[in-house]
């Protein structure tokens, strides 16, 4: 019982904390918490724009946060889900262009961008598995970096995002964009690696609604997590690695050798995104289109306690509050959709510091703090 | 290529720097207590916006300068208590600082000016002139590398950060030095904000720091925790990002143009490089990052 | 001087302090007795505002006194040198002993003139150490030097020294006792915790006599003797006699030749080792705590980088320097680590979880090459819990929630479990009680019966003695001497174990 108290309650009491610190907030712009928040909801869970924009907007979170949880048991901070992201994203649509039979009208000239024209079956499986290893080939430079000469992953993973970052756009400005486009972005990818809206199979949800195959990807993955980091010898290494190195190398495990592998394992997860944004979305690669993905992965994971289903959770409690905040932001007066961002800082904080709470219940005598 | 290299170049290079330089000051001081301090960014947002916010309503930039340092004061209290007190985990801590530096600003200024993007434009007359370049280099640089070795503080700062239950056990206070250390962190890091919305540029823009701070924390590291060296560091960004702005549109002999993304990306490469211990080592204060705890 | 009233503390659910008094006269040297974990350290470290008491009061010179932390204990002349040095190392050795009591202003640190009063201490004390070395530099006992130094420093009245000659060799042992009379002698008064007898007999003047937690005992050291202390001690007439039939001998399961291991410093743990272990025999090794014990039995289980390694690991035969730690367990070498906490345990994984640490990737724990199979696993952890006596039986717990002794029992079981040739142990009854002791002992023997080469490690000799068929003295990384346990005396192997032999 006491063990669910913590794993559950704890996370639930952050999130309404942050509710509450939010509306204060709210109260001194000058508007209605109530009305705010009723807005958000209801925007957000309403059928079927509001449940499928949610579900659009929390697949690459649920990724994001299977990525930061899978690094993290095994004692690994991953800030570098965004970078590692970006560049899934880039080589993702590289591979759908160039196998994509991608002709692009240049200044009223036909070019073609591919080398071939792939069908569906073939191009859709390439494209994911060219996601995956990417970003997993990109997380695992700073679990290499830490096996080798032992550099902290946290600095290497933040100086990496902004690398990647760079690169991609280096490589979109100057070698994939389509001449003449104002914008920075790359062809578009081939048809044949676009992957149906859900709309196409679930009846009352609009084609227009961008929420995709790659949800149910997303939930594949969270259960494929738990599969692996409680089921499979792997994740075992992992998880010991993570709670005892010096143990684990005591128990014939390669500590270096999980260090690498946790950070691929997350580099690719984090790097699931693109099918979302990529082969489910814009249906191209655009600069900048990560909205924080892989910074809000922390919070998922954090608030899901690094564990699949926590973080299938709470990747869905930030889509409604990102979803809500764009409506809130037209309908009131004075809050903006960044009240957002707002909500889940205070959300981490109180995770993080979630000896807040036995210390402020033991002050207003609601609990003896033994108990916890 | 020749004349690129002026006199325009290294007083832009100094300018860059400062701000970096503030920051990274910040984070020495932080970071040599024991604590991690990446929230150097949203600490950087908070003091830029604060700063512009209350020079556009006062008119004036010392007192908009002030309130930026106030502002930061007060948001490192929060990864303070968060991290000292509740011992959360201070990169934790310091990303949702970061995080929440990127929505309340423009939660505010969509409140306050009707604009989440930025902040009204400050007159010309009511910004800060050259003297926070002048506070970086010739006051404070001297002036960290005096506490940190001459003072009592100095020594317990470093002593908690080396070893904190051995400066416990010498009668020190570990959480209260760790909590001056954090606020004066946020302090600094805020001051380079202000400069930046209200010296170096005219307004406050969304995540205008745009990864200011980063670069900071990696100067400080590059700098191995000391602040001469850091201030190397910070001139050495600081030439980077000047280089890269003056090469803007310039074109290659070849008619290409050199890529700005190349010249960006230098700070952080040689972070990595530095870290991985091929220029030298560069080894962390022992207890950075972990909480102080005394009952096991 | 000082005097505990009735203290009690509590970590979680373990009594460390139950209702302890104490009271020190001044001028004295007061020894504190007790096995490990019997709450010496815990009081001592009260009494230096390190914890709070959760009841009870201290006098210091008959006045109750408040110490919420160090900062009042040294306000009050209170000094206290820990069982682990708390020195900051990459620091000077006059920035170590003025952090925290810098004179002057705020603004000045004036290490020169600090320098110069360190130096008038040392000479005053006969305590040798140049101030201004790193203190990283320095050996052990010039660390501990700058430790005294630290608290004379500070005017300390009363100095509380923890353990302090776990880590010094007899010759070095003699030396600091000189030390601490010549303190006496100038009015300081000594707290000396400790659970060596013949130190408490040497030097002190009264003892107070702990055990789980409570005292059990004050007299003046003058009117007792070691064999009433250790009856205080244990609770009961010491029996530290192994009922162990001879040994049968088989072939020879372990030689090591020449093995010498190096650390990142580049000085010699274990410097050009040789020695055998065969079938049915338990080999002991016995010196003084970091002597390079550690590293010699890390080596041999292949948890030291082959970098650091060098010369010739023969098990059965066979050449094993080069192989892994998991290919030396799966060839039959056990591994009973001497840091549970460390090394031999996950303490936030379940007991099942537990159990299978180390043959996690092979039958039974996995079904085929990849899958865990948590049903043979738990079936595998409640064998272990029942033949080895684990308590609480419950594979679902986790390690953290067990005792000291329970926690070694299971990992006891995981590695017997392996059916080994060879099992290398190293001070397998570290803070364990006394029942679950003679349970390990006799199923080390048993072990050595079954044919099993033993190897065993252990700080307390009386243990190493009794279980040992050989027994091995190592001493600056070398082995110095052998000697046969059932003949050799004390005095005899204590020289050898202090580099006082040929």
């Amino acid at each position: 019982m006491q063990k669910y108290f913590r794993q559950i309650i704890f996370p639930l009491i952050a999130v309404f904390s942050a509710f509450i610190i939010g509306g204060i907030f709210i109260l001194l712009i000058g508007d209605n918490p109530i009305e705010a928040y009723g807005l958000l909801l209801g925007s957000a869970l309403s059928w079927p724009d509001g449940i499928g924009y949610t579900l659009f907007y929390a697949t690459p979170l649920i990724f994001t946060g299977l990525a930061v949880s899978v690094a993290f048991r095994c004692g690994l901070l991953n800030i570098g889900a965004e970078g590692q992201l970006y560049v899934a994203a880039f080589a993702t649509a590289w591979v759908c262009i160039l196998f994509g039979g991608v002709v692009v009208d240049v200044f009223g000239k036909p070019v073609n961008y591919s080398i071939m024209s792939l069908p569906a079956i073939l191009l859709i499986p390439l494209a994911i598995l060219t996601a995956i290893v990417s970003g997993a080939l990109w997380g695992a430079i700073p679990g290499y970096l830490k096996a080798k000469f032992g550099s902290h992953e946290v600095i290497n993973t933040i100086m990496l995002n902004f690398i990647a970052i760079a690169l991609v756009s280096y490589f979109t400005q100057y070698h994939y964009k389509v001449p003449g486009d104002p914008l920075l972005q790359t062809a578009p990818i081939g048809t044949a690696a676009r992957l149906p809206h859900l709309g196409s199979f679930i009846p009352g949800l609009p084609q227009r609604i961008p929420v995709n195959i790659a949800f149910i990807l997303a939930l594949v993955a969270c259960l494929l997590v738990y599969i692996f980091l409680w089921r499979t010898k792997w994740g075992y290494e992992i998880r010991a690695t993570g709670a005892n190195p010096s143990a684990a190398e005591y128990g014939g495990i390669s500590v270096r050798k999980q260090i690498v592998l946790a950070m691929a394992v997350s580099g690719g997860l984090a790097g699931m995104v693109a099918i979302n944004e990529v082969m489910g979305y814009r249906y191209r690669y655009y600069d900048g289109f990560s909205a924080n993905y892989g910074f809000t992965g922390i919070a998922v994971a954090l608030l899901g306690r690094n564990h699949p289903v926590g973080v299938l959770l709470s990747a869905l409690l930030f889509a409604v509050l990102i979803r809500g905040g764009i409506f809130v932001d037209a309908f009131t007066d004075h809050v903006s959709k960044d009240l957002v961002e707002v909500l889940m800082a205070v959300v981490i904080l109180f995770v993080a510091a979630e000896a807040i709470f036995p210390a402020l219940f033991s002050k207003f005598g609601l609990l003896k703090r033994s108990k916890i | 290529m020749r004349d690129l290299f002026t006199w325009a170049l290294l007083f832009s290079t100094i300018r860059l720097a400062t701000p970096l330089l503030l920051a990274a000051l910040g984070g020495l001081f932080s970071e040599r207590s024991g604590v991690i301090n990446i929230a150097l960014e949203g600490l950087m947002l908070a003091g830029a916006f604060t700063a512009a916010a209350v020079t556009y309503f006062v008119g004036n930039p010392w007192v908009g300068l002030l309130a930026g340092v106030a502002a930061g004061v007060l948001l490192a209290s929060v990864h303070a208590v968060a991290s000292i007190r509740f011992k959360a985990d201070q990169v934790v801590s310091g990303t949702a600082i970061n995080i929440l530096m990127l929505g309340a600003p423009a939660f505010v200024s969509g409140a306050l000016f009707a604009s989440t993007g930025s902040t009204p434009q400050i007159p010309k007359e009511n910004l800060v002139p050259w003297t926070p370049i002048v506070l970086a280099f010739v006051v404070l640089v001297p002036l960290t590398w005096y506490v940190l070795y001459r003072t009592p503080f100095g020594l317990r700062l470093r002593a908690v950060g080396e070893n904190p239950e051995a400066a416990d056990a010498a009668g020190i206070n570990v959480k209260r030095l760790r909590y001056t250390a954090v606020l004066i962190s946020g302090a600094l890091a805020a001051l380079g904000g202000a400069y930046l919305s209200i010296g170096q540029s005219s307004l406050f823009t969304r995540n205008m720091t745009s990864g200011r701070g980063f670069i900071a924390l990696a100067a400080l590291i590059f700098g191995k925790w000391r602040p001469v060296q850091t201030m190397l560091a910070c001139l050495l960004f600081g030439f980077t990002e000047a280089v890269a702005i003056q090469l803007q549109g310039v074109k290659m002999p070849s008619g290409d143009e050199i890529p700005n993304q190349f010249i960006q990306i230098i700070p952080y490469l040689l972070t990595i490089i530095v870290l991985a211990g091929f220029i030298g080592h560069s080894r962390a204060p022992r207890a950075l990052g972990i909480p102080y705890e005394k009952e096991k | 001087m000082i005097e505990l009233r009735n203290i009690t503390k509590r970590f979680g659910d373990v009594l460390a302090n139950d209702h302890v008094n104490i009271k020190v006269r001044p001028g004295t040297i007061h020894a504190i007795v007790g096995e490990n974990g019997a709450g010496k350290s815990t009081a001592m470290r009260i009494a230096y505002g390190f914890y709070t008491a959760d009841s009870g009061e201290i006098l210091v010179d008959g006045e109750a006194r408040e110490i919420r932390n160090p900062h009042d204990a040294i306000a009050l002349g209170i000094g206290m040198v820990h069982q682990h040095f708390m020195l900051v190392e990459p620091m000077t050795v006059a920035e170590n002993i003025v952090l925290g009591a810098e004179t002057g202003d705020a603004f000045s640190l004036n290490l020169n003139q600090a320098a110069q009063e360190i130096r008038a201490l040392s000479s005053e004390f006969k305590l040798s150490v140049d101030p201004n070395v790193a203190v990283e530099k320095l050996s052990v006992g010039q660390q501990q030097r700058v430790e005294l130094l630290k608290a004379l420093y500070r005017r300390a009245r009363l100095l509380i020294l923890d353990e302090p000659t776990a880590v010094l060799t007899p010759q070095e042992v003699e030396e600091f006792f000189a030390i601490l009379r010549g303190m006496r002698e100038q009015e300081k008064t000594i707290v000396i915790i400790t659970h060596k007898l013949s130190e408490v007999l040497a030097i002190s003047d009264d003892v107070t006599v702990m055990r789980d937690g409570k005292v059990v005992g004050e007299v003046k050291t003058k009117e007792t003797n070691a064999a009433a202390l250790a009856r205080l001690m244990v609770g009961r007439d010491v029996l530290l006699r192994i009922e162990k039939p001879e040994a049968s001998v088989g072939e020879t399961v372990l030689s090591v030749r020449d093995l010498t291991v190096t650390a990142d410093d580049g000085a010699r743990r274990v410097d050009n080792v040789s020695f055998t272990a065969r079938a049915g025999e338990i080999v002991g090794i016995a010196g003084v705590e970091g002597n390079g014990q550690t590293e010699l039995v890390e080596a041999l289980a292949g948890l030291v980088a082959p970098s650091r390694v060098s010369g010739g690991i023969e098990f059965q035969g066979r050449d094993i320097a080069g192989a892994s730690a998991r290919q030396r367990k799966e060839m039959g070498i056990a591994h009973i680590p001497e840091d549970r906490h460390r090394r031999g345990l996950l303490l936030d994984f379940d007991l099942a979880e537990n159990s299978i640490l180390g043959v996690h990737y092979r039958k039974p724990a996995v079904t085929n090459a990849i899958m865990l199979d948590n049903v043979a696993i738990r079936r595998r952890a409640q064998q272990i819990i029942k033949d080895f006596d684990v308590r609480p039986p419950n594979p679902d717990l986790p390690a953290r929630a067990l005792s000291g002794g329970n926690q070694q029992k299971l990992i006891i079981g995981r590695e017997f479990d392996l059916n080994p040739k060879l099992l290398l142990v190293a001070q397998p009854t570290r803070g364990v009680d006394i029942g679950a002791i003679e349970f390990i002992h006799s199923k080390l023997v048993a072990l050595r019966d079954a044919g099993c080469a033993v190897l065993l490690v252990s700080a307390e000799l009386e243990e190493v003695t009794a279980l040992a068929d050989r027994l091995l003295i190592i001493h600056e990384g070398r082995i110095v001497g052998e000697v046969d346990p059932k003949q050799a005396t004390t005095e005899e192997i204590g020289l050898l174990m202090t580099g006082g032999g040929k």
